[in-house]
């Protein structure tokens, strides 16, 4: 063995040691990450356990008595709420996905709506919050005061419209580049075979590319509405209430859906609160007890965000065996 | 032959024609259209709106003292102060330490998935990932106020190092901000990781170079770019980050650099005052629209840049 090569070897080794010294760097990042999420997932579902039980879902806010307090204003305020920015964000998104994808031809106006559309999903949501209240809910004053009382006239103030409006301008953006990925991945070959039959573009588009892009557009609206149910920051800013004691429309069970049909109609005017508001609201207060309730709050959001993933999950899996190019 | 019969007038014409299958056709198409321009009316609006109360915030204040004044008090009765560098530095305070924290972490997940991680443990640890970005800020807020201060920052930089660390702090804020934008950059630095060509690194590792050496000297530069990018646009989602800074920070605007103590960003000031009673039409309501001014006006920036590298990268290598 000479000199030269004992060195070599030496530094190869020591090479070698600093590959692995930064592979495992690598993986402990990795692994610390999903560490946290579940030290922070654990910790909220202890300090919350007291109040996870079915009491928490069907009681009311209580600042008298706190130990009885309850999500149940909060679960139907995001219940209304992500029900109607579904109904308006669907179409809409789906729409201008389409517009973009199957029938824009690529000039300028295309690329500034493309642009226009990457640069919106990146508009902090208190800006949204700040164009919600300013366009929804005073009209720009041009219609007079905030209405006090659920009622059925303009601006729409501080009610559930307001705020599933604004929330709906918020995923708009998220719906449609998602929509958009969903429709390029279907190939060319199915347009123009139908095309070629002798269907128009829109028969196209409604009986061949919307159904086999299908799975893709709902995962991403699913994913898209549960950013939604976990926003706050607008709410705030449209003056959602932290603190109520009835839900929307009073329909505060499934039955009431049959027994008080007029609810249904007024619960999109009605006052209300969502569930991150409801925590909010809780976790600003200094009491212990609060801090408790507001990560039982916690859970109950996390599981529904849970369902609505694994949704996503099972209709993008289900759908996706239907179909095989 | 029928065809050769036909005259000119009565043979079937190629040219489109006007039916009730055409206008539907239209009338569809110019639906689909006003939809996606909902979209440029969104921007257009959010600039109106901002703009228009903006100007009418700037005849009241001047702009000099908004640039040049280093005290926010707008909601003082005798003496309003609105100089923006108190809460301009609350938010680059935070999204500071949110990037010192999720650059690295993002960065060091996104080499270990492209570069080291099997295709197997990739398939479950990348959805884990994405998890973290799916949780609500709220959530993370509240991590930071009930656990992160109380039980980890105020053990240790209490009883080590002596310094004291308020119930709201610039610190937690930072930390969990961090952690939010992990995902944002090790899933776009993983994409852009993995379109740098196979061939280079062969060509390292043909050469003699070890794992490491073509990872770090030879992928990693050649993704800089997108990583860059990767980083602005994690860096503009801490800048917007609302609730979590909220709730762990507090709203004390001051222009320090003290993190154990409780600051106001830009994003916490507009929360507040929509929490509060200020009416419509005052001046400290419309100090609100000038906040989300500058603070839309700092995120498209980052944006625009980012947008921009990315597609420049792109070029590059397809």
């Amino acid at each position: 063995m000479n000199e030269t090569a004992f060195s070599t070897d030496s530094q190869l080794a020591a090479r070698h040691r600093w590959g692995r010294m930064f592979e495992w760097a690598c993986a402990i990042a990795t692994w610390m990450c999903l560490v946290i999420l579940a030290i922070m997932l654990i910790g909220v579902v202890i300090k919350g356990w007291p109040h996870l039980n079915f009491a928490f879902l069907t009681h009311f806010d209580s600042q008298i008595e706190p130990e009885t307090a309850g999500i149940k204003a909060g679960l139907w305020g995001s219940f209304w709420l992500i029900a109607l920015t579904a109904l308006f964000s669907i179409p809409v998104g789906i729409g201008a996905a389409v517009y973009l994808e199957e029938y824009a031809k690529p000039n300028w106006l295309t690329r500034l709506i493309q642009l226009n559309i990457l640069n919106l999903a990146g508009v902090p949501s208190v800006v949204y919050g700040i164009l919600g209240v300013t366009v929804f809910g005073h009209m720009f004053g041009l219609f007079g005061d905030w209405p006090r009382e659920p009622v059925w006239h303009l601006p729409f103030g501080d009610k559930v419209l307001t705020g599933a409006l604004t929330l709906s301008l918020l995923i708009l953006p998220v719906v449609i580049i998602s929509t958009q990925e969903a429709l390029r991945s279907i190939p060319a070959s199915l347009r123009h075979s139908s095309l070629a039959l002798g269907a128009t573009q829109w028969q196209t588009i409604r009986y061949q590319v919307l159904p086999a892009s299908l799975p893709g557009i709902l995962t991403g609206i699913i994913l898209a509405l549960s950013r939604a149910v976990g926003e706050s920051a607008p709410l705030i800013m449209i003056g959602a209430l932290t603190y109520v004691s009835s839900t929307p429309g009073n329909i505060g069970s499934v039955s009431d859906f049959f027994t008080k049909p007029h609810g249904i109609v007024e619960a999109p005017f009605d006052r209300f609160t969502a569930m991150p508001l409801v925590i909010y609201n809780w976790a600003s207060q200094p009491d212990d007890i609060y801090q408790s309730l507001s990560a039982a709050g916690i859970v109950v959001l996390l599981l529904v965000l849970l369902l609505m993933n694994t949704t996503a999950v099972v209709v993008r899996q289900r759908f996706q065996n239907w179909i095989r190019w | 032959m029928t065809s050769a019969t036909l005259s000119a007038a009565e043979r079937p014409s190629l040219q489109k024609r006007w039916s009730l299958t055409t206008l539907k056709e239209q009338c569809i198409r110019l639906v689909l259209f006003c939809c996606a321009l909902l979209s440029v009316a969104t921007t257009a609006g959010i600039i109106l709106v901002l703009f228009s109360e903006t100007v009418l915030f700037f005849s009241q204040v001047s702009v000099f003292s908004f640039f040049g004044d280093t005290v926010w008090q707008p909601q003082s009765q005798d003496n309003p102060r609105f100089g923006i560098w108190p809460l301009a530095c609350g938010t680059f305070l935070v999204a500071g330490i949110a990037g010192l924290i999720g650059m690295p972490l993002g960065l060091l997940s996104a080499l270990y998935l492209s570069e080291y991680a099997s295709e197997r443990s990739r398939s479950y640890l990348k959805p884990t990932l994405e998890v973290l970005a799916g949780i609500p800020s709220i959530v993370y807020g509240y991590f930071a106020l009930v656990f992160l201060t109380p039980y980890v920052l105020q053990p240790i930089f209490e009883n080590v190092f002596g310094i004291e660390v308020g119930g709201f702090n610039v610190l937690s804020a930072g930390i969990v901000v961090g952690i939010m934008i992990v995902p944002t950059i090790s899933s776009l630095s993983e994409d852009v990781l993995r379109s740098v060509p196979r061939g280079l690194r062969e060509a390292g590792l043909a050469l003699g170079s070890t794992k490491f050496d073509v990872s770090v000297r030879i992928v990693l530069p050649a993704a800089l770019s997108g990583i860059m990018a990767a980083f602005l646009l994690a860096l503009s989602r801490a800048v917007g980050e609302t609730m979590a800074v909220t709730i762990a920070a507090g709203s004390q605007p001051d222009l320090s650099l003290n993190v154990f103590r409780s600051i106001e960003t830009m994003t916490a000031y507009i929360v507040m005052v929509s929490l509060g009673e200020a009416s419509v039409g005052s001046i400290e309501y419309r100090s609100l629209y000038v906040v989300a001014m500058s603070l839309f006006l700092i995120t498209l920036a980052m944006n625009i840049v980012a947008r921009f590298i990315l597609r420049r990268y792109r070029n590059v290598y397809q």
